[in-house]
């Protein structure tokens, strides 16, 4: 039976592969699914958690960030494709000046 | 090996085989009801009464030539049709269609008569009915054709459009039934008032049961609401570069998600397999609404016309998830009243 | 165990891959693949209902938008001025500083996880139902609840009015 080392330690590695997808990929869309690997990565730290405690309080926090990271996710895209309108690119390198 | 995991295997072979005959009847059936809805008499050549031309079909279909654009993504191109019919199979697998039944007798255990057996089962169909969104998607970008891409993504968009009013129809459901186990709430509808009303939810809920098959009509992709594959305005609309089994395989999986929302439907509302006499014959009694349910959804498409993509679009957002919404609080309100 | 070994090793490589792939949509569908394998870890965690809405809300509807999103931009490989085939370690400044961060990230969290005193293995309970969690929702939990069904709406018309061609003013 898998412990709770376990889990947190593959939610450890996935934190990791998410963090350096955002350091190193030189596209927003890849960075925003980087950002999305490592929401999960806690969601399964906290579901571990939780039921390693015996309570509800884990899932319903996964409930919460899995609403949070929809709303950001969303906003995220839509500043992405504001952005790609103006630059029809999408490496942030090329958002590196203030002016337009 | 118990005899009961051996009668669940056999369950399990047995379910996906009737659900692939299931779709070569509709294959019929369809072509059948939709003659005489137009007073003509339909497939008659093959066989007795037509009752072959499926059989026909699938052959015809199986010696196409199996075409490939050439700047189509091949990966992506033979995923799509794949995500769709594995979708439509898996969805039917936690819709349970009988009573538990000891085969008279030979099994010590009853068995149930549900491949697999969740506490979660209403759950599970709405997020297969999630994933089913990919196979269209995907199929219209993989084509790489623009009636292609531009059908597969009015399609999708229409989908999860109307997944929220499928998804508030069974949240009402659901506050009656006081599971989510299908297996629970058709047992909540078993007895009768008066002696001879049954307990269906139907009766407690009309306004969810339309919206709900008006949502199932519209996850299916079928008409009224089967704008992306309207022939004169998208060629075909997702699945134009498709052919030979790919096709089938699309048409498929429309068939068997058809099945599966009205055997939800049945179920939810329709009291599943609960009828007069024993609960042993039950399946004779799920088959028979199921039936119906069907029947209804041929009769829709050779009855009514096309809506027209922002039509349909505004429907589902402006008509159809407030009605929901209105649904489920009257419900909630009802229950807290009345402690159904 | 060896379900967990199973989904754990989906996951993991599936992640990696999302990271590695030039093609978005290939990254987008790996995502999901990954989601899909989460999900199972869930189930084994005796946690169905989150399984189930990680299915529902990531894999269903987030990815349903990324994929929109690549596929209505038609997003263009990544154009970069380096050899992609270079190391990310041997890269121009910012992404070696990068590179070296995560690696510095990865090498932190597995010591720290070394170092943790044995945890045994989960207490055996029951099964979390949907019912417990609902009640939880709406008596200790309401308010983050309805403060939460406002930001949804807030992002909703954010990313309508962000992604919105504004073409009455003349596009500026």
């Amino acid at each position: 039976m898998p412990s709770l080392n376990d889990y947190l330690l593959l939610s450890g590695i996935l934190f990791s592969i998410g963090t350096a997808g955002v350091f190193v990929r030189r596209n927003l869309i890849t960075i925003l699914l980087s950002v999305e690997i490592m929401l999960n990565a806690v969601n399964l730290s906290f579901v571990a958690f939780g039921r390693s405690l015996g309570t509800a309080d884990g899932q319903i926090i996964v409930f919460f960030v899995m609403t949070v990271a929809a709303a950001e996710a969303a906003v995220g895209l839509a500043i992405v494709i504001a952005l790609f309108r103006h630059r029809e690119s999408l490496n942030p390198d090329t958002f590196t000046t203030l002016k337009w | 090996m118990t005899p009961l995991l051996i009668a669940q295997i056999v369950l399990t072979l047995f379910v996906f085989v009737a659900l692939l005959s299931s779709a070569a009847g509709m294959v019929y059936f369809e072509r059948k009801i939709a003659a005489f809805l137009q007073q003509r008499v339909g497939p008659t050549l093959v066989g007795p009464r037509g009752l072959l031309q499926p059989l026909a079909d699938v052959i015809k279909l199986m010696f196409k030539e199996e075409l490939r654009p050439r700047a189509a993504d091949w990966f992506l191109f033979s995923l799509a049709p794949i995500i769709s019919a594995t979708a439509a199979f898996a969805a039917f697998a936690v819709v349970p269609f009988g009573a538990d039944t000891t085969l008279f007798g030979l099994l010590g255990t009853p068995l149930r008569l549900q491949v697999a057996d969740v506490n979660v089962a209403v759950l599970v169909i709405f997020a297969i009915a999630s994933m089913s969104v990919y196979g269209i998607v995907l199929a219209g970008w993989s084509s790489n054709s623009k009636y292609s891409l531009l059908g597969g993504l009015r399609s999708s968009a229409q989908m999860i459009s109307y997944e929220l009013s499928y998804g508030l129809a069974l949240a009402s459901v659901l506050l009656l039934g006081n599971s989510l186990s299908l297996n629970e709430i058709v047992r909540a509808q078993s007895g009768a008032w008066f002696g001879f009303i049954p307990r269906w939810f139907v009766f407690l809920q009309p306004v969810g049961f339309l919206v709900y098959m008006t949502a199932g009509i519209a996850e299916t992709n079928r008409a009224p609401f089967d704008f992306p594959e309207a022939e004169q305005e998208l060629v075909a609309g997702y699945h134009t570069e498709y052919s030979s089994m790919s096709f089938a395989m699309f048409f498929l999986a429309e068939y068997i998600n058809m099945v599966t929302v009205s055997a939800v439907a049945t179920n939810l509302y329709l009291g599943g397999w609960s009828g007069p006499f024993s609960d042993s014959i039950g399946w004779v009694w799920f088959l028979l609404k199921v039936g119906a349910i069907l029947f209804f959804y041929v009769w829709m498409r050779w009855t009514l016309p096309r809506y027209r993509y922002d039509q349909l679009m505004a429907f589902g957002w402006k008509v159809l998830l407030p009605v929901s919404v209105l649904n489920l609080i009257v419900t909630a309100a009802g229950v807290l009243a009345f402690g159904v | 165990m060896t379900l967990f070994y199973f989904f754990g090793a989906v996951a993991v490589i599936a992640s990696l891959l999302v990271i590695a792939q030039r093609n978005p949509i290939y990254s987008v569908l790996l995502l999901i693949a990954s989601f899909g394998a989460l999900s199972g870890l869930y189930v084994l965690l005796d946690a169905p209902f989150v399984a189930v809405i990680q299915i529902i809300i990531y894999a269903g509807a987030i990815m349903v938008l990324f994929l929109f999103v690549v596929m209505l931009l038609n997003a263009p490989q990544e154009e970069t001025d380096f050899d992609a085939r270079v190391h990310p370690l041997l890269r121009p400044a910012a992404m070696r500083l990068g590179a070296v961060l995560a690696i510095v990230l990865v090498v932190e969290l597995m010591w720290s996880l070394t170092r943790i005193t044995a945890s045994g293995s989960f207490p055996s309970g029951a099964v979390i139902s949907v019912a417990t969690i609902g009640r939880r929702l709406f008596t200790d939990y309401a308010f983050a609840f309805e403060v939460t069904s406002v930001l949804i709406l807030v992002a909703m018309v954010g990313a309508v009015v962000m992604a919105k061609q504004d073409t009455a003013r003349g596009g500026k």
